[in-house]
């Protein structure tokens, strides 16, 4: 599949987001959202990034422009077709792991059999499938983050967006979920839009870095991965791969300093 | 010795000293019982009265426990209510506040007045103790993590399924916490009636029994009266602090063990 020639998932159109505060968050943002890309948002902090990713799955509106879904028929969100993964794992700490992950479906009523069959599922799919019963305190950083993938995933949404999600673990727990999350992505084959600050992180991950500059917040490039998946130890440690990660570098340092530095 | 035996021992070894050096104070220099009396002649009374003392013990208690109740289900149920409207917090909290800063022993005689003596009590008992638990149930639907709200908005939920899944499991430790106030609190406002109501003439009450023991001099029933109100306090504390811990074990910072 190559991304370019997919059809567009959701648009966004000259969208601008100014807080009440006057804080301009993003200008003039037009970025498309290819079904079945994996997005990397890489930039600054204060580039508007997240807020993108916000804006994206209606948890905030857009001030200027629009948010476009060309193909959606009924409304995307509340339909459990996007899946949302925040920089904490974002759990509700009085439920078990099988009572977090089921949220999703049971707030839209989902009869309690399917339910627990898909929450299983799901689970077994990040390989927490003997921690259902457990409560999130009880699990590492890196098994709290799979729990919230695992809600994010179980209702099997058409684009799952994610906000940083690995930003606070340890090196050797990120490279493992990184892996994880590829090979999730090539299962599903759902469209994945990754916000993050780490261009060996986006490079690894993405068929499609796009870099954002800060003040206001705006696309400045893209760079489009063309290594094959699926990708594992051997392309991180490729002179292809180094390549790659010095030109987003360049790309970064370009729109760091558009952005009036960090 | 272990830190959790010195918590239980040093405790016990003080109380054993104290009363022991009351006892021989009033002993020894022969003081008379309507003056101070000694812990032996309190344990009598109790003793001795112990079918008046425990029936008014009855009598204090049952109002607690209803003015808990009723603070209990007023103070949740008027802050689930400031919660859904804005319009009705911004009416009533005012008056909320009022009723707290008002000192209750100068409003009993008042309710004495219009309500019937039981009622008049129970009022005292619910206005002292609901405060807390509306200020702190309150504080607990307003601290629910931003993002797990983002995440319930994003998969459609109502504002029925956001409250019962979301704020009151939020707010869950808060209520407890209110509540753990609340025990001691609907204590003391059932007594400061009784007392009221006592000056008038009326009641069979804990604290009714010490106003009426007082007027008679008899001061080892008042020590006797006492101990138990003091008694009654700590279990109603630790009963609530039971609750507490059985239903936030599993999750909440405040339940867990100290990891070592």
């Amino acid at each position: 599949m190559t991304p370019s020639r997919a059809a567009t998932l959701v648009a966004l159109r000259r969208v601008g987001k100014t807080f009440p505060n006057g804080t301009v968050a993003l200008a003039e943002l037009d970025l498309d959202v290819r079904a079945g890309e994996f997005l990397a948002l890489l930039g600054p902090s204060g580039c508007g990034k997240s807020t993108a990713l916000r804006l994206i799955a209606g948890l905030t509106a857009p001030t200027q422009g629009a948010v476009a879904w060309p193909q959606a028929q009924h409304a995307m969100r509340s339909d459990g077709r996007i899946g949302f993964v925040f920089q904490e794992p974002t759990l509700m700490p009085w439920a078990s792991v099988s009572d977090n992950v089921a949220l999703p479906l049971k707030l839209r009523g989902a009869p309690a059999a399917t339910t627990v069959a898909r929450v299983e599922a799901t689970l077994a799919r990040v390989g927490l499938e003997k921690f259902g019963s457990a409560y999130p305190r009880e699990l590492s950083g890196g098994m709290r983050m799979r729990v919230s993938i695992a809600r994010a995933l179980v209702t099997e949404p058409q684009i799952l967006l994610m906000d940083e999600p690995f930003a606070a673990l340890d090196e050797i727990t990120r490279f493992k979920l990184n892996d994880d999350l590829l090979q999730m992505w090539q299962t599903l084959r759902t469209t994945i839009v990754f916000v993050t600050h780490s261009v060996f992180e986006s490079v690894y991950l993405a068929s499609r870095v796009v870099v954002m500059a800060a003040r206001p917040g705006r696309v400045f490039t893209e760079l489009a991965i063309d290594a094959p998946y699926p990708r594992d130890a051997a392309f991180r440690t490729s002179s292809d791969y180094a390549a790659i990660c010095r030109r987003t570098s360049d790309a970064l340092a370009g729109a760091m300093a558009a952005g009036g530095g960090a | 010795m272990t830190d959790r035996m010195l918590r239980i021992v040093l405790p016990i070894a003080v109380l054993v000293l104290g009363l022991a050096i009351w006892e021989a104070v009033v002993r020894l220099e022969n003081i008379p019982p309507y003056v101070l009396p000694a812990p032996g002649a309190i344990l009598q009374t109790l003793i001795a009265d112990r079918i008046l003392l425990l029936r008014s013990l009855g009598v204090t208690l049952t109002t607690t426990v209803e003015g808990f109740l009723l603070a209990t289900v007023g103070g949740v149920g008027l802050a689930i209510l400031f919660n859904q409207s804005r319009l009705v917090e911004y009416s009533l909290y005012p008056y909320a506040v009022i009723l707290q800063v008002t000192p209750i022993v100068a409003v009993a005689p008042l309710l004495l007045i219009y309500l019937p003596q039981q009622a008049a009590v129970l009022v005292c008992a619910w206005i002292v103790a609901f405060f807390p638990v509306l200020a702190n149930t309150t504080l607990g639907l307003n601290s629910v993590d931003r993002n797990l709200a983002a995440l319930f908005s994003l998969y459609g939920a109502s504002r029925r399924q956001v409250l019962w899944r979301l704020e009151l499991p939020s707010a869950l430790p808060y209520i407890l916490g209110g509540l753990r106030i609340a025990g001691g609190l609907s204590l003391i406002g059932a007594v400061v009636a009784e007392i009221a109501a006592g000056s008038a003439g009326a009641g069979s009450g804990l604290a009714y029994r010490i106003a009426e023991s007082g007027y008679r001099l008899n001061i080892p029933r008042m020590f006797a009266a006492l101990l138990l109100l003091s008694v009654a306090g700590i279990v109603i504390f630790y009963l609530l602090s039971l609750v507490n811990h059985l239903a936030l074990r599993h999750w909440h910072e405040s339940a867990l063990e100290a990891e070592k």
